[in-house]
């Protein structure tokens, strides 16, 4: 593999098959653009198969010297990986998802393998300038796949998002122009290492801050997502909250925090504050939705709010929870707007009300949904459980009060997903032509039965997942632990016990308990 | 310094003036059955004197050697870096013309070699070292220029067009010769190095006042012909107005021929009093950008809208000026180079919009779901809006990312942050026409076939525009640089 440029061959692959849905009939582009995400997912198994755990930071690294002012420079570690193995996963199915769509499938298919490049090409760029290019042009398929395809209120939805998204990312645009004439150069391992003067690191951070705090979202910025979920196509859905949102937090990680360890730690407090509130406030008004993407696009703020406060403890555990927490969400709220899709191309409605007693005439469905639903609840087992425990424990040590408030999070997160399955899946069939809907079929099953496996893989063995982050995320810890403020929590290592001590002693209290 | 070698330096001027004189003569004898000749032979003229004056942008001449007739004329790397982009968009402006105008039955040979002196007073006007020669090519310009607005004759708008265009273009001409007088009273001569030197003598107990008043009135002179606002009002009106290849050339080679023009006059003659005149532009680029962007919203007409659309990409090109640096000069002339392609781009499909019978259509509802229809045509347009949005991956986002790269250089980055801000309100227009184009149903209205010449130059405009574009940014950087590099 060594001087294969794989990545470049990842970035062009999507590229060259969306031209050709361009020109195709189209069942012909349906057929392209399968084969073309399945064979990128193989070139991403390929890559993870080939990535050295524990190797270089760096990887699979290119470089072409382009451009004036920035370069063609790509390279990933650990964390890149992961996102771009989620990725490449998740496309495949969403081209499964998109039989619904019935007009101008060739352009569809085409803004959809765009968008992958982008993706990928965000989570592969090594040169802060390629990166803002491909993390903004992700707005123009994003644009059009809401517009084109979407819902009834389509057009309001697609402006939003885009403007919203746009406005927070261009003044990151005028802070990394600062920050390339500061440190003189666009490379991003040398800005991650580079010390910024503490003075400036407040603004660069806040237009960062600025630009990942919409794409995550946090409150109260977050208000385009739920109308974005709600008009895009289920693909769309499944793709935003699969991966863009993740950029944010992969923005938080990548730059945020290596970039400006102190500004960051000064700013705690704020993504704490905006955090805490997220989690609660939209966890309450997911309750009361009565349409299935809506209350499942607000459960996302809320869990994207547990994945900021694990990013901002500064310590492994938190970094760690975050980074799983973002996978786990990015399978788990993927597989849900599958399942609001499957029984949405059967009945053209998102009202729960319209639903009810699934499990009776769907059986293999109720049992997929049940599942994704306790993996969005956090039961052990399950992938959502491995990312929230691991945040929870990283910001334990950092604050016990944000720890309390979060934690709601997951209780408050059990009352919506059970209320909301309980009122689709059990109880009477009073619904005549919902009680008629047929069970999953194959391509049904080929979409979520993949999610499911990897869902509990993750839940049961996380380590597969946590071993090549460990290294990028341990560099990452020793980073910012010059800034890393201190504890409210007051842990304290006990002294353990000689093992031999403590089993005489519960053995002395077990004869005493006996006499 | 003696006459061949100022002779020698003017040689493009000379074809240009030459071939212009030897064509009205023909057109004169012969009339409107050979203009499509006449406009394939000045298309000839223009490319020949790109070709002249190509070598002194790649050498990037520049100091005494380049100046002729005692100084008055400058034909250094910046003017070659300008003039190519005027020749290239004047010959835009004639390869697009004759479709149009032979069905309205109004081509005339008279078009070609209005077109051919307007570029000779714009190639004097970039060049132009001097007061009276920067006058000179200022008039015979517009003086074509107004002819050009009022082409169609029987039109009432196009008549309109010009007449509005004269008035308050002989207005803004007036301010501009008063900022000179003054100028001149003040500093005692029309030279542009003179008046540096005059200048940067007053630097040290302040500026006069009259002379201040001079840099004022020649700057809002010039800002009524680059149309930054608050001095834009005539753009709108005259864009719709004039037959749409004269609005195409407006648009594009004027454009370039006055900003290059503020530019030598504000960093070569008023280069040792930058204060002076810094807020000024400060002022007028926030303006135009923040005009331009809310004018354009409620526009319906396409032509209007464009016309809001430059006014806008002034206000950015203008915070590279407002740098004041080598740096952002270049950002300048990179921004301009960009412009040119996205701008001509713009006005083909606009001219490649009509209804089956062959009209054109200007009414942004009747474009509803073109991407139906016209697959390529929409797209192009789409790619062309972004691009002006300065949405990357398109070619347009790089001609703001060096302006901005330039005012943060420069220690503006208030500036920045408040002009790129801004450029969200823009953005809120160019994806109005895209959802017009894509997310409508279907008018269909505008059907009709478009001309292979349109298409070809649509087609290339288009792939300058698309991310392969950035293979250019090394070339266009060294050059721009290089110009750059003369005016300092």
């Amino acid at each position: 593999m060594e001087g294969f440029p794989i990545l470049s061959l990842m970035l062009a692959l999507p590229l060259v098959a969306a031209a050709i849905c361009l020109f195709v009939s189209d069942s012909q582009a349906r057929t392209v653009a399968l084969v073309a995400t399945l064979a990128e997912f193989a070139l991403g198994v390929l890559l993870w198969l080939n990535y050295d755990i524990g190797g270089a930071q760096w990887q699979f690294t290119e470089r072409l010297p382009l451009f004036a002012g920035f370069e063609w420079k790509l390279g990933i570690d650990g964390i890149a990986l992961m996102l771009i193995m989620l990725s490449v996963f998740l496309m495949p199915i969403c081209v499964l998802a998109s039989r619904s769509i019935e007009k101008r499938v060739g352009e569809y298919m085409a803004a959809f393998l765009l968008m992958e490049t982008l993706m990928i090409g965000v989570f592969a760029a090594q040169d802060l300038f390629l990166f803002y290019i491909m993390f903004e042009a992700g707005l123009i398929p994003m644009y059009l796949i809401i517009g084109i395809w979407g819902g009834a209120n389509r057009i309001y939805a697609s402006y939003k998002f885009f403007l919203y998204t746009l406005l927070g990312s261009v003044l990151m645009l005028i802070a990394m122009l600062w920050m390339v004439n500061e440190a003189g150069t666009t490379d991003i391992p040398t800005l991650m290492a580079y010390d910024f003067p503490v003075e400036a690191q407040k603004w660069l951070w806040l237009a960062f801050f600025a630009s990942f705090a919409v794409k995550m979202p946090m409150w109260p910025v977050h208000t385009w997502l739920p109308d974005a979920h709600v008009q895009a196509p289920t693909a769309g859905s499944v793709i935003l909250a699969g991966v863009l949102l993740k950029m944010g937090g992969y923005g938080f990680i990548r730059f945020s925090l290596p970039m400006f360890p102190e500004a960051s730690a000064e700013f705690a407090w704020l993504v704490f504050a905006l955090s805490m509130i997220g989690v609660v406030y939209t966890s309450l008004v997911a309750l009361v939705q009565s349409d299935m993407k809506k209350l499942i696009a607000y459960s996302s703020v809320a869990h994207m709010a547990i994945v900021t406060i694990g990013l901002f403890a500064f310590n492994v555990q938190g970094l760690e929870g975050a980074m799983v927490v973002m996978l786990s969400h990015g399978l788990v709220s993927g597989a849900l707007f599958l399942c609001v899709g499957v029984i949405y191309d059967r009945l053209h409605t998102r009202e729960i009300d319209r639903y009810g007693g699934l499990s009776i005439n769907m059986p293999y469905y109720a049992l997929f949904f049940m599942l994704f639903t306790m993996a969005s609840v956090g039961l052990p087992g399950t992938s959502g459980f491995v990312g929230e425990f691991l945040a929870l424990a990283g910001i334990y040590q950092v604050s016990t009060w944000v720890t309390a408030v979060c934690a709601t999070g997951i209780i408050l997160g059990a009352a919506y997903m059970l209320y909301l399955y309980w009122r689709i899946a059990f109880g009477v069939q009073k619904n005549a032509d919902a009680a008629a809907m047929p069970d999953l079929s194959a391509r049904e099953w080929w979409m979520l039965a993949p999610i499911a496996a990897a869902v509990l893989w993750m839940g049961v063995y996380p380590e597969s997942f946590l071993a090549p982050m460990r290294k990028d995320i341990a560099a990452l810890d020793a980073r910012v632990a010059r800034a890393k403020p201190d504890g409210d929590s007051q842990l304290k290592l006990g002294k353990p016990k000689p093992a031999g001590e403590a089993k005489t002693e519960a053995h002395a209290k077990a004869l005493g308990g006996a006499h | 310094m003696d006459l061949m070698h100022s002779l020698r330096l003017i040689a493009p001027e000379q074809l240009l003036s030459v071939s212009g004189l030897i064509l009205l003569l023909v057109a004169a004898w012969s009339g409107a059955k050979v203009a499509r000749g006449i406009t394939w032979v000045a298309v000839a003229a223009l490319a020949a004197a790109a070709v002249m004056v190509a070598p002194t942008l790649c050498a990037g001449v520049s100091g005494a050697a380049s100046e002729a007739f005692f100084g008055q004329f400058k034909a250094d790397a910046f003017g070659a870096f300008a003039k190519l982009l005027i020749f290239a968009s004047a010959g835009a402006a004639l390869l697009v013309a004759p479709v149009f105008f032979e069905r309205q039955r109004a081509m005339r040979a008279e078009y070609p070699v209005l077109v051919l002196f307007a570029t000779l007073g714009m190639s004097i006007m970039v060049s132009a070292n001097n007061l009276m020669t920067l006058y000179i090519g200022l008039e015979l310009n517009s003086l074509a220029a107004y002819v050009l607005a009022a082409f169609l004759r029987r039109d009432d708008r196009s008549a309109e067009a010009g007449l509005k265009y004269f008035v308050l273009g002989a207005l803004a001409s007036g301010i501009l010769l008063f900022g000179m007088s003054l100028v001149y009273g003040f500093t005692g001569t029309t030279s542009f190095a003179g008046i540096e030197a005059a200048l940067a003598q007053g630097s040290g107990g302040g500026l006069s006042t009259g002379a201040l008043f001079g840099i004022v009135f020649v700057l809002a002179g010039l800002a009524f012909k680059i149309s930054a606002a608050p001095f834009h009002m005539w753009t709108p009106d005259v864009y719709e107005g004039a037959p749409t290849p004269v609005t195409l050339f407006f648009a594009s080679a004027p454009k370039v021929a006055a900003m290059a023009l503020t530019m030598r006059v504000a960093l070569d003659a008023f280069g040792s009093q930058v204060v002076a005149w810094q807020q000024i532009v400060i002022v007028l680029a926030l303006m135009s950008i923040v005009i331009g962007a809310l004018g354009a919203i409620g526009q319906q007409s396409i032509k209007r809208l464009l016309a809001y659309s430059s006014i806008n990409n002034v206000g950015f090109i203008l915070i590279g000026l407002a740098a004041a640096t080598e740096a952002g000069a270049a950002a300048m002339l990179v921004y301009l180079a960009i412009y040119v392609p996205m701008t001509i781009g713009g006005f083909v499909a606009v001219l490649m919009l009509k209804d089956a019978e062959g009209n054109p259509v200007d009414n942004l509802a009747d474009l509803a779901g073109l991407s139906r229809e016209r697959k390529v045509l929409a797209l192009c347009l789409a790619m062309i809006m972004f691009s002006l949005a300065g949405i990357p991956p398109l070619f347009g986002f790089w001609g703001k990312f060096v302006v901005f790269q330039a005012a943060v250089q420069a220690d503006l980055i208030a500036l920045a942050a408040i002009g790129i801000a801004a450029s969200v309100i823009g953005a809120f227009y160019y994806l109005k026409v895209v959802k017009v184009l894509y997310f409508d149903e279907p008018a269909s209205k505008a059907l009709g076939k478009s001309d292979w010449i349109h298409q070809a130059l649509l087609f290339l405009c288009a792939l300058a525009i698309s991310p392969i574009g950035y293979l250019l940014t090394k070339p266009l950087g060294t050059w721009a640089k290089a110009a750059a590099a003369a005016l300092f």
